[in-house]
């Protein structure tokens, strides 16, 4: 069981929206996060390298901001199944990339875009998401 | 400066999914899990982002620039094919399987439990593949 935070949830969901729309409105770019890795390999083609690795190592770093201001370090809760985690990373990887985007291209700023291409993604990911929990945990055990 | 801009927004975005709880697997699965112990936060985190990421938006694309840069990168495609259908079908199995997407994983690289240690490199190597894979048509 997980608490339900709605109040934390919301928050820290506007702050990720506040980053896709200053994102936007400062550089001109979709907050996307499989697009911004993604093109961090190789072939690159325009010359934002730099600000790319930039916005990945803020996302690292948030973790330790977050734990020393409010003096509590983070906690979560991964899964120690490495053959799992293995295939669920192969998965996210290519699977984000191949769809052009994931939970933040497609799902935040997508939507926000009223894109219907991302309202079909979205409607996609979160489909196979449920099912696959679902499988997991009450048809194949739990 | 676009450094400093880029760090400072990663670390917004990251702070974001800390705060709202979306950087923890183990409250994404259970948000995924409609029929057990159904945890609906997430559905709070996408409201809030994409209100926010809708006003913003507007008031961006108010301007014929944006502020530093010399125009807007948006997508222009329309077409509904095959790739947004498989694409998005395989990373949400990826998604339900270990509680991440690739923004979370990020958030959590640092934090060093084995299990996301793992994931990261495997979802670059997925990353890689799509992409190698596009450029062969």
């Amino acid at each position: 069981m997980t608490e339900f935070t709605p109040l934390a949830s919301l928050v820290g969901g506007m702050l990720i929206g506040l980053s896709a729309a200053l994102l936007l409105l400062l550089e001109g770019r979709i907050a996307g996060i499989s697009g911004i890795a993604g093109r961090l390999l190789p072939p690159w083609r325009d010359g934002l390298f730099a600000q790319r690795l930039a916005f990945i190592a803020g996302l690292v770093a948030a973790p330790f901001l977050v734990g020393a201001v409010t003096g509590v370090p983070v906690a979560q809760t991964v899964s120690a199944d490495l053959p799992l985690m293995a295939v669920a990373g192969l998965l996210v990887g290519f699977g984000s990339v191949w769809g052009s985007g994931c939970t933040s291209g497609h799902g935040v700023c997508g939507l926000a875009r009223l894109s219907p291409r991302s309202m079909v993604a979205t409607a996609v990911f979160m489909g196979t998401g449920f099912l696959t929990v679902f499988v997991m945990r009450h048809a194949i055990g739990g | 400066m676009a450094l400093l801009v880029n760090l400072a927004l990663g670390l917004l975005f990251g702070v974001g999914l800390v705060v709202s709880g979306m950087s923890n697997p183990a409250k994404v699965l259970n948000f995924l899990d409609l029929f057990g112990s159904f945890d609906p936060s997430l559905a709070f985190v996408m409201g809030g982002a994409v209100i926010v990421a809708f006003l913003g938006f507007r008031l961006a694309r108010m301007r014929d620039k944006p502020l530093l840069a010399p125009r807007f990168q948006l997508p222009t495609r329309r077409d509904i094919d095959a790739r947004l259908i498989v694409g998005p079908a395989l990373f949400g199995i990826g998604w339900g399987l270990g509680g991440f997407c690739p923004g979370p994983a990020f958030t959590a690289l640092g934090l060093g439990a084995p299990g996301t240690l793992v994931f990261v490199p495997a979802m670059l190597v997925g990353m890689w593949a799509a992409r190698a894979l596009a450029e062969r048509g």
